[in-house]
């Protein structure tokens, strides 16, 4: 258990030192930033105008579908994971069913594909 | 108290207090950034555990995934706080009935759930000793021989959702010009190209 721990300490450092970085940002940015503001500052600003409306509304976020299709295939990739690491010790049953599931999973990418999906416009 | 007892404390701590945050604050996208915490927490949890493969698809898929919630309370979500805060009164009962049924099966567990003799070991794939084999190879080892149809069908189902994500969401829109790079490479410039004499003092 404690080798385990061991193996993770470049990992828990790294966090550390993120957690430490970010709230030295934030702390610093409180303390020492200038501060002065008055309701024409903080107000939003429009181009000259007052602003007709709240920026929070329903829009069509084009990215989502490409965002989707990213985690079916991040997905697909995690049981590409342990096929790799246990490669020289799995068998040939193994071997054909990974390509087999890579084949499967290639039709919906060729599905994608035909459909446009993955093209921006 | 030993290293492993401090990290599993604070790492309990940052699940239940990101799963507490996200569902007490008020704003959905902080609600967002809290579960990336549990998620996070979590991990580490499953780390603890020994499960490194599972705490490292957690970051990937799950923290990952959360990326894509985003995008979804951004686009989807209309975040008007008056207009939610509103529709509060109304959905208590529905929430506190089943906020209710889950304690009880929360209860249900720990009170009541019983293993019997020998459960562990009657099992189909026994954990092996972490020391002996790493946890990742030893998931590989099984998944694709002993577990050849449900790994398949994991496959099918990833591939009706790919198919079901595309089927839902994906609008073309008209009057759009896309680039159609087969059609620009096979363009014959004979057909494109028209040479008109034009006469003095005529137009076209």
């Amino acid at each position: 258990m404690d080798d385990l721990l061991r193996e993770y300490m470049p990992i828990v450092i790294f966090l550390a030192v993120a957690v430490a970085l970010g709230l030295v940002f934030l702390i610093a940015a409180a303390l020492i930033a200038v501060k002065n503001p008055d309701p024409e500052k903080v107000s939003a600003y429009e181009c000259g105008f007052n602003a007709f409306d709240d920026a929070r509304m329903k829009f069509d976020v084009r990215y989502y579908l490409v965002a989707i299709l990213f985690i079916i295939f991040d997905l697909e990739i995690a049981f590409l994971f342990p096929w790799a690491v246990a490669f020289k010790d799995l068998g040939l049953v193994a071997f054909w069913s990974m390509i087999v599931f890579l084949a499967v999973l290639t039709i919906g990418f060729a599905y994608e594909w035909k459909k446009g999906a993955l093209e921006w416009e | 108290m030993s290293v492993a007892d401090f990290a599993f404390y604070v790492f309990a701590l940052t699940t239940v207090a990101g799963g507490m945050f996200t569902v007490l604050s008020r704003n959905p996208v902080h609600s967002v950034l809290w579960l990336i915490t549990a998620f996070v927490g979590s991990a580490g949890l499953f780390v603890l555990l020994g499960a490194e493969f599972l705490a490292m698809l957690m970051m990937i898929v799950y923290v990952g995934a959360v990326a894509v919630l985003f995008l979804f309370v951004v686009m989807m979500l209309d975040v008007d706080f008056a207009a939610l805060r509103a529709g509060m009164a109304k959905q208590i009962p529905i929430a506190m009935l089943i906020g209710v049924v889950l304690l009880i099966e929360l209860g249900m567990i720990f009170g009541t759930w019983q293993f019997s003799d020998g459960a562990e070991a009657a099992r189909a794939s026994l954990t092996p000793a972490m020391d002996e084999i790493h946890n990742t190879a030893a998931l590989g080892l099984v998944i694709y021989d002993d577990y050849l149809i449900l790994f398949q069908l994991a496959g099918l189902i990833l591939l009706v959702a790919m198919i079901g994500a595309i089927l839902l969401t994906l609008r073309h829109r008209t009057n759009v010009k896309r680039q159609d790079v087969l059609s620009q490479m096979y363009r014959d410039p004979a057909k494109s190209l028209e040479m008109i004499d034009v006469k003095p003092g005529q137009g076209l």
